[in-house]
């Protein structure tokens, strides 16, 4: 995975996630005329497109729109599980997750996120596991906030 | 000094902003506060401060200043201050800037951190951004944790050895030895980034993929273990186990297979019963099935699995997800080529897809069809893709006009036929078709003779509905003025029109508006040529002699020459056929000019009076001892020169020289030449010298 937008119908940014080098300027500009065709497209098109020279895989899920760039050998169904899986995270964290939530937590989404995929791939296929892996690290935020070294 | 507001209520507040301007006012206010915060070294609040700065910088706003403050985040103590420095660094940094370069250290240090969850964000921080001088690095500590027996350091490390690979493909070889037994984990996290570690280390090199082509059978092993295992409901979706793990090492199996037989054969089993197992009534199990088929295309598989792989396929397509259509068709356009036959066998559900209300299946529909066509399924197919391009977006049309001509060329039925196929195509998508298309189906037209009267009645008829499609209009044009004495003559089976009809359509053309000046030029020429076809030849003088006045300078050119032509005939009175083979003559170098498409076409006539009258024989070249015509033009840097000259020493030989020259400093390559014979009865015989 290049990388991964969250946006809102109004296209609004509510999560970027890069995994490959670009400045400020080049993503403001990917962001914003991918995110524009997306939302031009009517809903009854398929989740894939290409875009540029990206293969693009989205999905809305309520008033979010999730949107992955993959590889040329990314296999575009499986993506849309992934993107599945993390909503299914979010859900299960927040409880019952809506838009909100992740507007004013988002960092938390970031945490979520990074403990699902690194550099593009997923670590962990295990729901449990990353539900575990974040309630430990909160917990260690919660009750010290220091490390013992 | 007040503690800086905390970051939802910072949120909360920018959320009530009712204009842009107003927003803007709330973030500069504060971000000048967290500037002054940060000036003042305070330790307490920096985090909270840099969280509010990373949602200022989603919206859009500019963050820079806080780069430094989230290198001092990492290197904290506390793992607040960790956990919002590294989400700092990876979206404020980029490794184009040196400041970038401080991080390692700190992620050095935090690596061999006592606490994993501290250790899982330098990982992660490293894998997602790393820059290729933080690898060199830190290579060494991550081939460490790859060793570990701890899987949630183990799966994170793997993935962080992959970014290592992808921007220090040098380093590969160090982690050779730390991949021995990663499959031979139960941890499911583990499991599946090593599989993503062997994949990239074997698509980038060819030793490694020989080294680890005896994991197939291990691979085999783990992939029947998941199908035939029973309910886990730690890795179960929509009742399949893992299918993130199942699709990865589908993809390995891929690779490790492709071009090696024995490895083919021993996952030859497994594919099958993948394919014939996995349920599919959800997209999960779609995606597997999809990335067996895949698999199953790209080995050395039997031709039984091939055809199971391409049926799956056939399935898909009737799918009614959209999305398995959609990537159905995707493979069925790679694996056209190789299983031409058994794709056959969806060629009616493909050419549904041409119906469908997605561009992108449309598109791929298209390009599948025109893969398809062969000289059984001609007809058929192109009933369809006819009725695709008269209804289909204008971005397909162009595409879909090359295609049919194509087509209809290697495999037409009849001439008839291909013919009416090229006409529907003019008449339905005239405007989109290629430059390259009129001189094209001029030739075809040409050789097609005993289909003249036919097409020149249809192209009539044609041009009587729609002026306004520019190809369709050129090539009508030529045919009426080459033809178009067996238009009026009554071989056609309808209604012939009288001359004057003919003449006022032609006429018609060279005042509309619709009109470019290149198809101007093709029916001035093509009313001057019925002046040896016709009887009213005076309309036609008085036409041309209108034009000789013309703004365009190519039209006025032509006209000239042509009125020249005429009273060379008052003075002359030689007997119509000489005339007629001699303007044929001058026409087909007109013409041929016209189709190379040369900008400053330029034929010239110098005439002067014979003195002699016309001998029996060779009247023509009579003709050519008074007149001299040549003709010059410039295309992309081509110069054709031609001249028409009485041979020496044989006079009963006209010859026409081309000087074809390179005038651009580069090489010119495929320079083809093309000789049509005039409808005149010489022969033509062709020397190159």
């Amino acid at each position: 995975m290049q990388f991964m937008l969250l946006f809102s119908r109004q296209g609004k940014l509510r999560l970027q996630k890069w995994y490959v080098p670009l400045s400020d300027k080049e993503r403001k500009k990917i962001s914003r005329d991918l995110v524009q065709t997306i939302l031009a497209r009517k809903p009854k098109m398929c989740s894939f497109l290409e875009w540029r020279d990206l293969k693009i895989v989205y999905k809305r899920y309520a008033s979010l729109y999730f949107c992955c760039a993959v590889e040329d050998q990314d296999n575009e169904l499986i993506t849309l599980e992934i993107i599945h899986r993390y909503v299914e995270l979010l859900d299960k964290y927040f409880g019952s997750v809506c838009e909100l939530d992740i507007i004013f937590n988002f960092e938390k989404a970031y945490f979520i996120l990074d403990e699902f995929l690194l550099g593009g791939e997923a670590q962990e296929t295990s729901k449990k596991n990353v539900l575990k892996a974040i309630e430990q690290a909160d917990l260690l935020q919660e009750v010290c906030g220091l490390c013992p070294r | 000094m007040p503690a800086p507001i905390r970051l939802r209520e910072l949120i909360r507040t920018i959320r009530t902003a009712r204009t842009q301007a107003e927003e803007r006012e709330m973030i500069q206010k504060e971000c000048a506060a967290i500037r002054s915060s940060f000036r003042e070294e305070d330790n307490t609040y920096r985090c909270r401060n840099v969280a509010k700065l990373l949602y200022m910088h989603m919206l859009g706003y500019p963050a820079h200043f806080g780069q430094l403050e989230c290198l001092k985040l990492i290197a904290s103590q506390k793992f607040t201050d960790k956990r919002i420095g590294y989400l700092g660094a990876m979206l404020l940094l980029d490794e184009r800037q040196d400041v970038h370069l401080l991080m390692t250290n700190c992620i050095k240090n935090d690596l061999n951190h006592s606490t994993q969850y501290v250790q899982g964000l330098a990982l992660c921080t490293l894998g997602c951004m790393g820059s290729s001088e933080m690898c060199r690095d830190l290579a060494g500590e991550v081939e460490k944790l790859l060793k570990t027996s701890n899987s949630y350091l183990r799966k994170k490390a793997a993935l962080c050895a992959v970014h290592v690979i992808r921007k220090v493909p040098e380093l590969m070889e160090m982690f050779l030895p730390a991949t021995k037994n990663l499959l031979s984990e139960k941890n499911h996290g583990v499991l599946h980034t090593s599989v993503v570690l062997l994949t990239e280390m074997c698509e980038r090199s060819p030793d490694m993929l020989l080294h680890f082509r005896k994991l197939v059978p291990q691979l085999v092993r783990i992939l029947k273990n998941l199908i035939m295992s029973g309910y886990s409901p730690e890795h179960d979706v929509s009742g399949i186990s893992d299918p993130f793990l199942q699709v990865r090492i589908l993809r390995l199996l891929r690779i490790l297979g492709r071009s090696d037989d024995d490895s083919s054969e021993a996952m030859n089993d497994i594919l099958a019963q993948v394919a014939t197992n996995t349920e599919t009534s959800k997209n999960v199990g779609n995606a597997i099935l999809y990335e067996t088929v895949l698999t199953i295309m790209d080995i050395k598989s039997e031709s039984g699995l091939r055809v199971l792989a391409i049926n799956i396929l056939g399935r898909f397509l009737l799918n009614n997800d959209k999305n398995i259509r959609y990537v159905a068709l995707t493979s069925l356009l790679k694996t056209v080529q190789t299983d031409h036959n058994a794709v056959q066998r969806h060629r009616s559900t493909i050419v549904d897809c041409l119906k469908d209300l997605d561009v992108s299946i449309k598109r791929r529909a298209m390009e599948l069809s025109f893969a398809l066509v062969n000289g059984n399924n001609i007809r058929g197919m192109m009933k369809e893709l006819l009725y695709f391009l008269d209804s289909c977006d204008p971005e397909f049309k162009a595409d879909c006009a090359s295609g049919v001509f194509l087509a209809a060329e290697k495999y037409a039925p009849s001439k008839r036929w291909h013919i009416d196929t090229i006409m529907r195509v003019l008449t339905t998508a005239g405007s989109y078709v290629r430059d390259d298309s009129v001189p094209n189906l001029i030739q075809l037209i040409t050789n097609s003779v005993e289909m003249h009267a036919y097409t020149v009645q249809r192209l009539y008829k044609a041009l009587l509905d729609d002026i306004s499609q520019q190809p369709l209009v050129q090539v009508s044009s030529w045919c009426i003025g080459e033809y178009g004495d067996l238009l009026v003559s009554g071989q056609c089976e309808e209604e012939e029109p009288i001359q004057d009809e003919v003449l006022d359509v032609l006429e018609g053309l060279l005042v509309s508006n619709l009109s470019t000046p290149v198809t101007r030029g093709y029916s001035l020429t093509a009313i001057m040529k019925l002046s040896t076809r016709f009887s009213s030849v005076n309309r036609i003088k008085k036409v041309v002699s209108i034009y000789g006045s013309s703004i365009d300078v190519e039209l006025q050119q032509r006209a000239v020459e042509y009125n020249a032509l005429f009273k060379k005939y008052d003075h002359m009175r030689f007997n119509l056929d000489v005339l007629y083979d001699l303007v044929s003559l001058l026409f087909q170098a007109n013409d041929l000019l016209d189709l190379l498409g040369g900008n400053d076409v330029m034929p010239v006539i110098q005439t002067t009076l014979p003195t002699k009258p016309a001998s029996a024989g060779g009247e023509l070249l009579d003709l050519l001892g008074d007149l001299s015509l040549s003709g010059r033009t410039t295309v992309n840097g081509l110069k054709i020169e031609f001249t028409f000259e009485r041979a020496n020493p044989n006079p009963n030989i006209a010859v026409i020289t081309i000087h074809a020259t390179n005038t651009t400093e580069a090489d010119m390559t495929e320079f083809v030449f093309q000789a049509a014979v005039p409808k005149v009865s010489h022969d033509l015989s062709v020397t190159f010298v």
